[in-house]
């Protein structure tokens, strides 16, 4: 008996190992190592790193442009979560119906997943450029003047808030596609028996059992609002005057502009106090109100 | 067990280095970016080959490591690992973030008093002064610019104006900016006087403002800033009133991306950007253009940009050697020529333009010629200890005056107060 339970512990090691070992060495170390970081000061040639206590998080809350950043992506993530998920949900209802070239739609709202942000951030540049793009050409027609909207600090931080919704509804839409396409039919047929109507149904049947992946999806899309900075380098380069700069993307600026990693790694502990602070809220509070079958 | 192991395995790699090194006696490597891409990248590979074809002793391996800043992450983070280049193409304002990272060696202690005449002193003296400070050489020119303006000949004869005449100075560009400067009916503008690209890195054209007015951003020192020298105040509040009070210049940043393009679909007259948009210009207007040099204001001047050769500290004596040789050899005039004709960066070197290939090209196309004129008016580009952090500072104020949520007075003031606590350690 006691063998078989020793082998048992045996074999559970061996399972977890693999995926265990990849954490550590990726996620767990780096993340420690990181909180450690945040207590030296930076080397720089023959200076070595000393430890400096809370020097660091003390120069963090005098940083403007941290303060600055940090409200920037707290309306970043106001904006991308909510509107990225309702766009994403209509959406997948939209394609979920019987009509033509349905095919069609669900590639085309699919489509900016595909793509490298990097690349579609190039295209969005022209968009937005004032003058002769896209957008000021639209408006041209209707006697509107030009807009420069990357380059005034009312608009930068919008317009990228607008590419990141684009980027991020078509991937959360294939979610709830696919969890619409397990809602059983008899559900709808027994509805409509009774005389519910299409509003009430989505309300009362179709979005509660939505809720997993609404959750999945939410989690997703905090996330993201930290992490999806890659069209501020391409377009605004967090400019003009830190208008348009989020937390990930000053991070990599303190940390291969400046070089002055042990800010960085300070950073850092912000930005992953956030997300652990956010993702245990969300399983905590959400989970009760979410149906697992 | 294990030493022993190690032993036998190093005596292994020793024999069979030996082995190697018969054949190539230095191995070097060399990490090049490419900021406007086209033929730099192909030219320069050539260039290597052609060298290593001539120089059997000699092995090199050129790595393109992307943009500029790619190039100077990688670069550091390799040095940082203990596995650095032997040389490197970075940005000339790298310079002092380098010595300060303790990770490049000056050029002077591998030249021949001989050679530091004729070699390093045969470049321009404004490219030289952001490859040398305190006295040494810690940067070769290689890929270097500065801006000019281009101007669309048709829209000024349009306007009325002198088709072969750029603005010579401040008040003629904004005099012939209101005359280009047209709108349609409803009010709106359809095309610009002038463009000025300020997105993301606005202290570098402004350089071509603040240098005209008198100043001098940085000390040769790289520990001391001017940014609210009175001079520096003005050539702010002329770049903000190109658009607040003149109505000649789109307002807010502008991009550099687009810059070009503005200019071929006559969304603007006049645009400011760099030499390395000369070919690009020439391939793709479709009208007639001129190229000019900056307009003065007390006098000419612009900065230079773009990138230097770096030697690093950690390699032997013979790499250092042979990694010198190789940048003298690919910056003599013939090499020299050869690049810029292929790039349109400007030959670093008056007796590269004394070259029968240089002549032939600025024979065929003038206005190469413009930048190299420039270079006796122009000044380093901004570059400081910390110049990640500084320039930044700087470039922060700027936008924040462009986008009228300062004043440039109190911009300036508080960029110089913040680039004098981040300085401060280094004076």
């Amino acid at each position: 008996m006691r063998n078989s339970t020793r082998h048992q512990w045996i074999y559970a090691w061996l399972l977890l190992s693999p995926a265990m070992i990849f954490l550590i060495t990726f996620t767990h170390y780096p993340a420690v190592q990181t909180v450690i970081s945040s207590f030296f000061s930076t080397a720089r040639g023959r200076r070595k790193s000393v430890f400096i206590g809370w020097d660091n998080y003390t120069t963090l809350m005098a940083d403007e442009v941290f303060w600055k950043v940090l409200v920037n992506n707290f309306w970043y993530a106001v904006w991308t979560i909510p509107l990225s998920i309702i766009l994403s949900l209509a959406m997948a209802l939209w394609v979920n119906e019987k009509l033509r070239g349905r095919g069609f739609l669900r590639m085309a709202y699919f489509t900016p997943t595909v793509l490298p942000l990097i690349a579609v951030a190039n295209i969005w540049l022209f968009f937005y450029t004032p003058g002769f793009g896209l957008i000021d050409q639209i408006r041209g027609v209707f006697g509107y003047p030009e807009q420069n909207w990357m380059g005034s600090p009312d608009t930068a931080l919008y317009s990228m808030i607008a590419v990141a919704i684009w980027k991020e509804a078509g991937f959360f839409m294939i979610f709830y596609l696919a969890a619409l396409q397990t809602i059983p039919p008899s559900l709808r047929e027994a509805a409509s028996i009774e005389g519910a109507g299409k509003f009430y149904y989505f309300r009362r049947v179709a979005f509660p059992l939505l809720m997993p992946t609404t959750l999945f999806v939410s989690v997703n899309a905090v996330i993201n609002s930290f992490r999806l900075v890659d069209h501020i380098f391409v377009m605004t380069e967090g400019g003009p005057n830190n208008a348009s700069s989020l937390l990930l993307f000053y991070i990599y600026e303190v940390a291969f502009d400046y070089w002055d990693t042990a800010y960085a790694a300070t950073l850092t502990v912000v930005m992953l106090a956030i997300l652990t602070t956010v993702a245990i809220g969300q399983f905590f509070f959400l989970d009760k109100k979410v149906h697992y079958k | 067990m294990f030493p022993k192991m190690f032993k036998i395995a190093s005596v292994a790699s020793l024999t069979s280095l030996a082995a190697v090194g018969s054949a190539f006696a230095v191995d070097l490597e060399f990490y090049f970016p490419v900021a406007v891409g086209g033929a730099a990248a192909t030219t320069i590979e050539k260039l290597t080959a052609d060298y290593v074809a001539a120089n059997p002793g000699v092995n090199i391996e050129a790595i393109y490591a992307g943009s500029y800043s790619d190039a100077g992450v990688k670069a550091l983070t390799a040095a940082r690992g203990g596995k650095p280049p032997q040389l490197s193409v970075l940005l000339s304002t790298q310079m002092f973030t380098l010595i300060d990272e303790d990770v490049i060696v000056p050029f002077d202690d591998f030249v021949s008093a001989e050679e530091q005449e004729s070699w390093i002193n045969g470049f321009y003296p404004s490219f030289m002064e952001n490859s040398q400070t305190g006295g040494k050489t810690y940067g070769i020119p290689f890929q270097r610019s500065t801006p000019v303006l281009y101007w669309n000949k048709e829209a000024f004869a349009e306007a009325g104006l002198n088709p072969d005449a750029a603005p010579a100075n401040w008040d003629e560009m904004v005099e012939f900016g209101k005359k280009l400067t047209k709108k349609d009916s409803s009010g709106n503008v359809t095309q610009w006087g002038v463009r000025i690209p300020s997105a993301g890195f606005p202290y570098w054209l402004f350089q071509g403002l603040s240098t005209p007015a008198g100043a001098i951003l940085a000390n040769s020192d790289g520990n001391k800033t001017n940014f609210n020298d009175p001079k520096v105040v003005e050539a702010l509040e002329y770049l903000v009133d190109l658009s607040a009070k003149h109505g000649v210049m789109q307002p807010g940043s502008i991009e550099w991306g687009p810059t070009p393009k503005a200019f071929f679909e006559g969304e603007t007259a006049m645009m400011w950007t760099t030499t390395g948009n000369l070919v690009n210009v020439r391939t793709n207007a479709p009208f007639d253009f001129g190229v000019a040099m900056l307009p003065a204001k007390e006098r000419r001047g612009a900065p230079t940009g773009g990138g230097n050769f770096y030697l690093f500290k950690d390699s032997t004596d013979e790499q250092k050697d042979a990694a010198v040789d190789f940048v003298q050899w690919i910056t003599s005039p013939e090499q020299a020529a050869v690049w810029s004709i292929a790039t349109g960066y400007v030959a670093p070197r008056p007796d590269a333009w004394e070259t029968d290939a240089m002549k032939a090209y600025a024979a065929d196309f003038p206005p190469a010629l413009v930048a190299r004129d420039q270079l006796e008016f122009a000044v380093a580009e901004l570059s400081t200890y910390e110049n990640g952090k500084v320039t930044q500072t700087f470039n922060d104020a700027l936008a924040s005056a462009i986008a009228g949520e300062k004043s440039a007075q109190e911009a300036l003031d508080q960029a110089q107060a913040a680039a004098d606590r981040i300085l401060k350690p280094y004076r």
